[in-house]
Formats: structure tokens, sequence, C-alpha cells
């Protein structure tokens, strides 16, 4: 593979991490992520087929409480953290549309 | 086995014999001296007073604080912290007061212990130097000039430089046993599930581990039985009840088959540090250990599968950083936009390059060529280990390819930053346990540390091949650069 990484490619991931890169930074970065990409090449030599992924290093199933309520965290104290509040609620521009 | 200096302030408080306010103002005055080293983002100096004023009220009452009375611990600034800044060294949460504690702080709080302050490191722990903290360096206390390893390099450097007798940290992929090495003190990283994470911010959560740091492998075996155990709050914590080490402490290696991994001594590591584990080595095997080698093919793998299974992972957990609940908000007339401005500013390089690299790793296309095949030589690693645990009892290996390095010597090129894990990386993928204990010097008399790896649950056989390691190295003396008291940075004692 000639090229590992594209500068297209980076765009793109960088639009899906929802972060905004600079000129300087897509060139950069492109070639950073490109020598890690190369580096990881060297796992092409092994023979993968039949060996199954692991995601977990221990086996543990989904694990459940009993189902009986119990207080969740402090309401104001974790809305004194957020950078806006409105009527109990985190507030955020809008998603949709113009701001009004 | 002597004590270490946190077992010794324990001993000293339980019996009345000193004030843990006594312990705490030691600490807190010579974190203050200590302030060139950059070890601290915050020292919360008056909540430790008032905690070691209750603890030395209790003990007049009569009552046990606990195995940590009075003893000062560092917590790594990724462990939450009620009321008090959490920053993960990034700018992105500078400021944010959790609104819990994290297990390890509920347990610290049990056991007696105090909490002085947060430590740097490198922003969301991505990194093997501390230079990616958003506050700006750490150094190494036995060379100024020099990095403290990391990410846990504000830990290392607290307990390297008698800052604090211990200090916990947070290990995804050698975070806690690299910068031990590198500050010549002892660093360990429990198996996977041993210790809730349970309010530690999450980097790669199938990696993550919280684990001790300490001047003496006693001391580091102290603070591991305290925050060890099962947490109904972290749904991977183990059930499994946790073993006494007091035997595996003062237990011989007699016996204990010990075996070097070839792949990890090879190309990209230094020649003094291979010296140092021979040397290593050869003082177990004096000690009536049979030690051979060993090869686990799949180990030199392990970092291309690290650095494609923790970006991928750390590309969905730094998700959440979104300018809506809690940190950082760069104001824009749209939430998206937001969202960008806000991440934008918020993230040093290092992680929007991790969090590309996920992203990419788990991109529609790339899925089966990178994360893909990274899962699946995770499964490579785990049975090489398992295969070379049926001849042997531990594995030895070194924690670092090299001693301490000076600063921007390998920020330039980020895979050459990377290549600093090739021998820490495995134990996360398996999720064993394993520790770096100092063992002598190397280039320019800098700390080495030599790595013992045991299988999952094996923390007693790892913990007996530690402290035999401590007791054979000749002229032992615990590794504080400059313990409890003011003055410059100096160079290091290292033997």
């Amino acid at each position: 593979m000639a090229e590992r990484i594209s500068r297209h490619d980076v765009v793109h991931v960088a639009w899906l991490a929802r972060l905004e890169l600079s000129d300087e930074e897509l060139e950069r970065f492109t070639s950073q992520l490109a020598d890690v990409l190369d580096h990881a090449a060297d796992v092409e030599a092994l023979d993968l087929d039949g060996v199954p992924a692991t995601s977990h290093p221990y086996p543990v199933g989904n694990v459940l409480r009993d189902d009986v309520p119990e207080p969740g965290l402090d309401r104001a104290e974790v809305l004194a953290q957020a950078p806006e509040t409105e009527a109990g609620q985190f507030r955020v521009p809008p998603v949709r549309g113009e701001a009004p | 086995m002597s004590p270490g200096p946190a077992a010794a302030i324990a001993a000293a408080v339980r019996a009345g014999e000193r004030s843990a306010a006594s312990a705490v103002q030691e600490s807190l005055t010579a974190i203050a001296a200590g302030a060139d080293l950059g070890a601290f983002n915050a020292v919360t100096a008056e909540a430790a007073l008032a905690r070691a004023e209750a603890i030395d009220s209790a003990v007049a009452a009569g009552e046990d604080p606990g195995p940590l009375a009075g003893v000062p611990v560092a917590l790594k600034d990724n462990i939450c912290t009620r009321g008090t800044p959490t920053t993960c060294s990034s700018r992105i949460l500078e400021g944010w007061e959790p609104p819990y504690d994290a297990t390890v702080v509920d347990l610290l709080n049990a056991a007696g212990a105090v909490v002085v302050g947060k430590t740097n490191m490198d922003e969301f722990a991505m990194g093997s130097s501390t230079e990616n903290s958003a506050f700006g360096p750490t150094r190494n206390p036995h060379d100024p000039g020099r990095v403290p390893g990391g990410s846990s390099g504000g830990s290392a450097a607290a307990v390297a430089g008698g800052l604090t007798p211990l200090a916990l940290a947070s290990d995804t992929g050698g975070s806690i046993r690299q910068p031990a090495a590198l500050c010549g003190i002892v660093g360990m990283k429990p198996t996977y599930g041993r210790v809730s994470r349970y309010g530690l911010v999450a980097f790669a959560s199938s990696l993550d581990q919280i684990g001790p740091m300490a001047r003496t492998v006693t001391d580091a075996a102290l603070l591991y039985s305290v925050i060890a155990g099962h947490d109904p709050l972290d749904s991977t914590s183990i059930p499994e009840p946790v073993g006494n080490l007091n035997g595996a402490l003062a237990g011989d290696v007699d016996g204990l088959r010990v075996g070097i991994v070839t792949e990890l001594c090879g190309e990209g590591i230094d020649g003094d540090v291979l010296a140092r584990l021979e040397a290593a080595a050869g003082a177990l095997a004096s000690a009536g250990a049979e030690v051979g080698e060993v090869s686990v093919p799949a180990a030199v793998f392990g970092l291309s599968a690290y650095f494609l299974i923790a970006p991928a992972e750390a590309s969905s957990n730094l998700a959440r950083y979104d300018g809506v609940r809690y940190g950082l908000r760069v104001p824009a007339p749209g939430a998206v936009d937001m969202n960008v401005a806000t991440r934008t500013a918020g993230f040093g390089d290092e992680v929007k390059r991790r969090i590309m690299l996920g992203s990419f790793a788990l991109s529609a296309g790339y899925y089966e060529a990178y994360y893909g095949k990274a899962l699946k030589v995770r499964t490579l690693v785990m049975r090489d280990f398992a295969a070379a645990y049926e001849r042997f009892d531990v594995l030895l290996a070194p924690t670092s390819p090299s001693v301490a390095f000076r600063f921007g010597e390998r920020t330039a090129n980020p895979l050459t930053m990377y290549l600093s894990d090739v021998c820490t990386v495995a134990s996360n993928l398996a999720g064993h346990p394993a520790i770096s204990v100092p063992f002598g010097s190397g280039a320019d008399g800098l700390p080495v540390g030599v790595q013992v790896m045991a299988p999952a649950l094996g923390e007693d056989v790892m913990f007996r091949a530690a402290a035999a390691l401590e007791r054979l190295l000749p002229g032992t003396q615990p590794a504080a650069a400059r313990a409890g008291s003011a003055g410059a940075v100096t160079k290091g004692t290292a033997p």
C-alpha cells in the first residue's frame, strides 16, 4: 500500500471526531498517522485466519444489580458544573436551523 | 524486609508515636520546596491538614484509623475527587469539580490515608513523558533536564522526589511502570478488574487499571492491598477475594521459575538496560530461582495492536467532551459548531492524533484491516503468555527500553515516543499484573527498572519476586532523591 492514510481520509476522520484542522495540522497529522499505521503493518506478517477476536481481557458478562431505587448524583451539584443551564436542564445552542 | 516510609508513618501514627498532622505537614513542606519539579496540578493543603487532625483525634480516642493512618498520598489528576478539580491535565476539563469520589479515594479515606493533591500527567494519560500536559512539564527528580516518563510523571516525580511516600496512578499501556522505572521507584499495574475503575476518567476501558507507586515493594503492596477488591460500581470488577500478601513479601524465590522474555530483550532495547536485566536475573538465580529464557512471539506485535485498540477505545470515550454537561465550552451559534470549536480548542495535539487514529481504525472500509486485526493479535498475545506461564511462574523483562530521556527528544515524531511502551503494553492487552522494580542505574547514573510479570490474579507471586529483587540489589537504599527534606533538585542517588 503506497499511502496508508490520505489527506482526504484525515479530513474525514477529523469531521467524525468533531475536530477542525488547519492546513499545517492536516499536513503534519497525515504524515504522523501514516508513520504509526506503517508500523502497525507488521501484523500483516501474522496468520490470523481463524483466530477469534478478544475485546476484553477478563470474561465477564452482563452485570446487573438488584432493581432497587438508589439515590443518584445531586442534581444541583451536577448542573453547577455545566457551561449553561436553564430550568434545571443543560442548555445547548440549536441543533437544527438558525439561532433564534 | 524493611518497612517503607509509608508503612513506617502508618505504624507510628497507629501507635500514637507521631501525629498524622506532622506527617502531612512534612509532605506539604516538601511539596512546596519541590515546586520546581512541576509534579502537582493542585495541592489540597487545607483539607489534608483538617483530615490529619481528625485522624489524630481518632487515635487519641482509642480508634484505629487503618493501615494507611496519616500517610500522605498523591493522586494522578484523572482520578475523580469530589469538589476538587480533576483536569486530566487538559484544557477541556480545566476547573471541573467532579460530583463524586472515585472508589479508590473512598478506600484511601477508609484506610486512614490523607490525599494531599493531584498530580500532573500527559493529557488524558496519552504519552510517555508527561510533556503532553496542558499545564507544563514535570521534571525527573534525578535530573531536571530529563522527563519523568509518563503518563503518570507527576505521581512518579512526587514519590521519587520525596514529596509524598505514596501515589496512585493509572496504567493503560505502561503509564505507571515506565515512569516508575525512569524515576527509580516501584510502580505496579494490577490484574485488569482487580482495582475498581469507578471514578477513573476513561482512556481505553479494556486496558485501564489504577495502581500504586511507592519507594519500596512493601509500600506498593500495602497501597495495593487497600485499593484492591470487588466494587459493584464497576461492572468489570473481579469478584474473587484479594489474598493476604505478607507471606509473599517475606517469601524466598528458591525454586521459583523465572522466564526472561527474549522478544523484549532484543532490538531497540539499550545495552545499559539489558545489563541491569541480566544482573537481576543473575541475582534471582543466585537466590535459588530457576531462570530460563522464554519466547513470547506475539509480544513484539503487542505495540501495533495496542496503538490501534487504545486509540479506538479513546475515540469513543472522549466523544463525551462536547461542551454540553461539564468542562470547556467555546460558544457558537449551532450545537455542532459548538462541539467542534470546543474540542478543537480543548484538546492538545496528542489527544487529537489518538482520537483521529482511533476513528480511522474504526471507520467503514478500514475496520477489518486495522481494529479487527488488532483484536485478533490480542488473542495471540494472550495465548502466547498462557503458554509461557505453563513453564514459568513469573516473566522478567525490561520496563523501559532506555533510561530517562531529555525534554523534546521524542516529541517531533510521535512513533518514537510510542516505542517507549514496547515492553509494557503486552500486560495491558493480556490483563495481567506487572511491576517495575528499580535495579541499579544505567547510562549517566540514571535509574533502570526491571519488570516482573505474572498471570492474571498472580499478584502474590509477582510481589514475591519483586520483593526478592529489592532485597538482592546490593547497597539498596529506598530510592528517594531527597526524602522529606527541602532543597534543590539533586542528581540521583541510585546505586
